[in-house]
């Protein structure tokens, strides 16, 4: 056989022998890796692989209640069939989906375009519904053709409902899907609270959040009504696929908010409003409790909770009417001679007046160059103090005014709450201005503008020149005279509501502070303005009431409301007057006071009296206005 | 006398097992062992898979035994033949051969065969001829003939394009030039050259693949998929996606595994090819540190017994085609292994009798019934 030589052998074995250590370098060098992946990194890897598998799938928490202070819900929940769409698991182009979609399911333009909304404010992430309220029809129709829409599916979602519709909007608000600005904002206050808080870390679960008020009591009791959203872990695959469930963390449903507010009496005063645009608020002055917070006109919050479409949106936001304003919040507008009594009382407590003083009115008051006018030409003649609330004499507080000066009524204004934000339970308060020296030099920018001229303060007597309130504030300021004194914070929220056990915990404040008046001097006022309603402006409409009324009407000229944005037509009626009126009743003992204006109505007596007749008429005595169609509870 | 049945039966099984090395037979049974357990996870619930591979399986054990019963002579006098053979199919396959995923590696000739694999026998085979041949009379220009044919089919491998298996055929004939001999100060320059460029490579990984750095002669995506490699997680749901599941499913099997039919990673589909090229990702998971020291030990064990059996050989063609088969063995476990933990490239190789495949298992059957052969053959030469 073939015999080699000897160096050869050696030469291969030695080579051999190389091949063996190098194999044996290399398997050092997985063993090492091998190593430092299982047992160096083997926490960081078993953590990622967890993470791999695991997917928490939110369960969201149903949203407390809205209930009105007689146990009639104006915020509820339903639940109800709905086409769902995952935008990213859908393949292909989602115009083609809806398109293939709606050959078996009627989705309308203002489905299609809410949902794109939605994918475009949550940058394409996550699932939403594309119709919702399906029928069985549809829903049989719909799962027969399933396999040919992958990413789609059906899911029972809970929905917010306003079941009055227009109803109390503007106090109400509505609540709409989580934006990109609402989870940062979220996120932001949870790292706040992270800290301490055991329970943040599943409040903080932001998938769970679908849903958040955007104004309105949806907004300012949002975390009261919101809940803890819950979760399953789910074990899914590599593809997202559900494999099972691991373990699950129920949600907490939020709680109910139990509103101060009277919802027939609402509705009553909306309908009494008609096409009038305006603002109106009663409050029990002992309280504090907001019985009835207006604004007219208002808007269907329904529209908003799935998002609004465009042309609605449109609609609302261009109409001159402003009905999306928020005015009892927002509104500012001059008193006029529903600030008479305050002035009078002011008058009474600085010791500038005492009631049976009397002046003698001519009809104008003379004040530099200038001459003030009263509305009743040659004059009240002889005028004590309740003449010039009964007869809104204008003279009398032309020459107050005078007497007094800026500062003075600023001071006694102030702790009243003029030109103060009351703390209601809303965002979004409007200050207004109660003029002084002080506020006019901060307010303005050049030394001339900035120096007070005497003559400002004149029309101040009489509710005009830079006094400009709110009507909360006026119902405010009201509510404190009608207390004697006592300052309730007034509110929309009486009480939260446990679901379950139906327990109440009152939110109510207890007083903000007390105004040091002497009580003589407020049974002048009170008198004065019962008599308002006997002999004075507004007798006509209080005629034949069963119980007493104190009150004063008033009549503002235009100018806030951003005037400068009505249309050019329709000039002539919105620089038309306001009609003011502001109440309290019954007398003896007040459970209501209201403050109110119809916005370029005319007359106060004429226009916001009457309203406030038949709203007290209803709170009081429970008389329903036969104009006015029943209140009919929600189905 | 009449021999009793029983021990005709015996008789047979002793005889069809004769001469096949027991050693590395039962290296091998072990292989095949933790091959068909890990198979059974990574594929649960297809039965049609599980028949398909135990039949892979037994058809490799055929091959080998086939193999082994041939002479080592004729697979000598076969060399050239089975090279040529090869390298005219691969020129087929050039010519006309079939396009599946954008590369003509594939010839339907009734059955549709892929060429580069015989080479991977015929590579060894052919340059073990052609030393045996110069035995004695050995030139240096010997080397460069070699490197010629190497250079062929290498060539029109990587052409299809097929680089993973380009690399294991050159692998495969280099191994065979240099344990004929090739002058070591032909081979310390290119050593040295590998080992200076990997550790500039660890060094600078970081800061070369930075966004603003431009490589000079090389494309974007040229340098993209080099930088990959280096840090998977620049592209974590791209390129580098199979690469960090398979390593978080290493990682997280820890010292002991999550048991078998435990893992997470490959039972909810997050490791790429499973049960092929990623198979030991799927094992690493589910027996931990310990199963991969069991198997790298049988590994080892595979490669010490084949070259120990290739240190004895008859000649020099048994001992360079012994040797080289070997180390392809190694080869494909060092790349498959190093790819999947993340520490070289991924390109397809399988992890040998482990991943599922019947052409591997194929091959890396005719390759162990080679060292059995030789292993055989042998003892019948010294007789």
């Amino acid at each position: 056989m073939v015999s080699f030589k000897k160096p050869d052998l050696d030469s291969f074995q030695e080579r051999i022998h190389i091949a063996t250590l190098f194999v044996t370098f290399c398997f050092l060098l997985l063993i090492t890796r091998l190593v430092w992946l299982q047992l160096v990194s083997h926490s960081k890897y078993s953590l990622l692989a967890e993470s791999n598998r695991i997917a928490l799938v939110p369960a969201p928490a149903n949203r407390g209640l809205l209930i009105d202070r007689n146990g009639i819900v104006i915020g509820r929940n339903y639940s109800a069939l709905t086409l769902d769409v995952n935008a990213e698991e859908v393949k292909g182009n989602i115009d083609q989906l809806i398109n293939d979609l709606s050959e078996i399911i009627d989705i309308s333009p203002r489905d299609r375009r809410n949902f794109k909304r939605s994918l475009e404010d949550s940058r394409n992430m996550g699932t939403f519904p594309l119709r919702s309220m399906l029928n069985e029809t549809e829903t049989a129709r719909f799962m027969a053709n399933r396999f040919r829409f992958p990413g789609v599916e059906i899911r029972a979602r809970s929905f917010r409902e306003y079941p009055y519709n227009e109803l109390a909007s503007h106090l109400i608000g509505y609540i709409g899907r989580v934006s990109q600005r609402d989870k940062e904002r979220m996120l932001s206050e949870i790292e706040g609270a992270k800290s301490d808080d055991p329970d943040a870390l599943q409040a903080s679960f932001l998938p769970g959040i679908q849903y958040v008020g955007k104004i309105g009591l949806e907004q300012s009791y949002e975390n009261v009504l919101r809940g803890v959203p819950g979760y399953d872990q789910v074990e899914i695959t590599a593809g997202g696929k559900p494999v099972r469930t691991l373990s699950s963390s129920p949600s907490t449903p939020g709680k109910n908010i139990v509103l101060s507010v009277d919802i027939k009496l609402q509705y009553l005063v909306e309908q009494l409003y008609g096409n009038f645009r305006g603002a109106f608020v009663a409050i029990e002055p002992e309280t504090g409790d907001v019985l009835a917070f207006v604004s007219k006109p208002n808007f269907n919050p329904n529209d908003f909770v799935e998002g609004i479409d465009s042309v609605t949106w449109k609609e609302l936001n261009d109409s001159p009417q402003k009905p999306l304003y928020n005015r009892p919040l927002k509104g500012i507008y001059p008193p006029g001679s529903t600030y008479k009594p305050f002035m009078a009382l002011a008058a009474l407590e600085n010791k500038k007046r005492t009631p049976s003083q009397t002046i003698s009115d001519p009809g104008y008051f003379d004040f530099g160059n200038h001459t003030f006018r009263d509305d009743k030409k040659g004059g009240h003649g002889i005028v004590d103090m309740q003449k010039s609330i009964i007869e809104s004499c204008d003279t009398y507080y032309y020459m107050l005014a005078r007497d007094m000066g800026v500062n003075m009524m600023h001071d006694f204004m102030k702790p009243l709450g003029f030109g103060q934000i009351t703390g209601i339970d809303l965002q979004g308060e409007a200050k207004g201005v109660l003029p002084s020296t002080e506020w006019k030099k901060n307010t303005f920018k050049k030394p001339e503008q900035q120096k007070w001229y005497e003559g400002e303060t004149i029309s101040l007597g009489i509710g005009q020149g830079y006094n400009a309130f709110t009507i909360l504030q006026l119902a405010h300021a009201m509510a404190n005279v009608a207390n004697n004194g006592v300052v309730m914070k007034p509110h929309l929220v009486k009480a939260i509501e446990d679901p379950f056990t139906r327990n109440r915990v009152l939110t109510t404040p207890k007083e903000s502070y007390r105004i040091d008046l002497n009580a003589d001097n407020i049974e002048v006022i009170k008198k004065a303005m019962i008599e308002v309603n006997n002999s004075g402006t507004s007798a006509a409409a209080f005629k034949g009431t069963g119980y007493q009324v104190g009150g004063k009407t008033g009549t503002a000229q235009v100018f806030s409301l951003n005037s400068k944005d009505y249309k050019h037509g329709a000039t002539a009626e919105f620089l038309r007057d306001h009609a003011l009126y502001i109440a309290f009743a019954p007398a003896e003992k007040p459970t209501i006071v209201i403050a109110m204006v119809v916005e370029n109505a005319g007359f106060g007596a004429q226009y916001a009296a009457p309203i406030a007749r038949k709203a007290l008429d209803f709170y009081i005595e429970g008389k329903w206005p036969k104009e006015i169609p029943e209140w009919k509870r929600a189905p | 006398m009449e021999k009793s049945p029983l021990k005709k039966i015996k008789g047979f099984f002793f005889g069809i097992f004769a001469g096949l090395d027991r050693t590395l037979g039962l290296i091998l049974l072990g292989l095949a062992a933790v091959g068909f357990l890990t198979f059974l996870s990574a594929s649960q619930n297809t039965p049609v898979q599980i028949a398909d591979e135990l039949r892979n399986l037994a058809l490799s054990f055929v091959v080998m035994w086939i193999v082994s019963r041939i002479p080592p002579k004729w697979l000598e006098m076969g060399a050239v033949w089975i090279y040529g053979i090869g390298v005219a199919l691969l020129i087929a396959v050039a010519a006309f051969g079939l396009i599946k995923k954008g590369a003509r590696r594939w010839l339907n000739i009734g059955v549709v065969i892929q060429p580069s694999e015989v080479m991977k026998i015929a590579m060894p085979l052919m340059l073990a001829w052609y030393f045996q041949k110069r035995e004695g009379i050995q030139k240096s220009w010997d080397y460069g003939v070699a490197a010629i044919i190497l250079a062929i089919p290498v060539f029109l491998i990587a052409r299809q394009p097929d680089l993973g298996t380009a690399l294991l055929v050159s692998a495969a004939g280099l191994y065979v030039i240099i344990l004929a001999g090739l002058p070591w100060k032909w081979i310390l320059p290119f050593v040295g050259l590998g080992a200076v460029g990997i550790i500039l490579i660890i060094i600078f990984g970081g800061t070369i693949c930075a966004h603003d750095v431009v490589w000079p002669f090389v494309h974007d995506y040229q340098k993209h998929r080099v930088c990959t490699l280096l840090d998977p997680t620049s592209d974590p749901l791209g390129k580098g996606f199979h690469t960090i599941q398979s390593m978080i499913a290493i990682g997280s099997g820890g010292f002991f595994g999550k048991g078998w039919f435990q893992g997470t990673q490959a039972h909810l589909e997050f490791i790429p090819e499973k049960h092929t090229d990623f198979v030991f990702a799927v094992f690493s998971e589910e027996f931990g540190l310990l199963g991969n020291l069991i198997l790298l030990a049988l590994f080892f064990a595979l490669i010490k017994r084949g070259l120990a059996i290739s240190a004895s050989a008859p000649n020099l063609f048994t001992r360079l085609l012994g040797a080289s088969v070997t180390l392809i063995f190694f080869t494909y476990a060092f790349v498959n292994i190093g790819m999947v933990s993340g520490v070289l490239p991924v390109v397809g190789v399988p992890l040998p009798f482990i991943s599922y495949g019947g052409t591997a298992l194929v091959t890396l059957g005719f390759g162990a019934g080679i060292l059995m052969s030789i292993h055989r053959h042998r003892r019948l030469v010294q007789s």
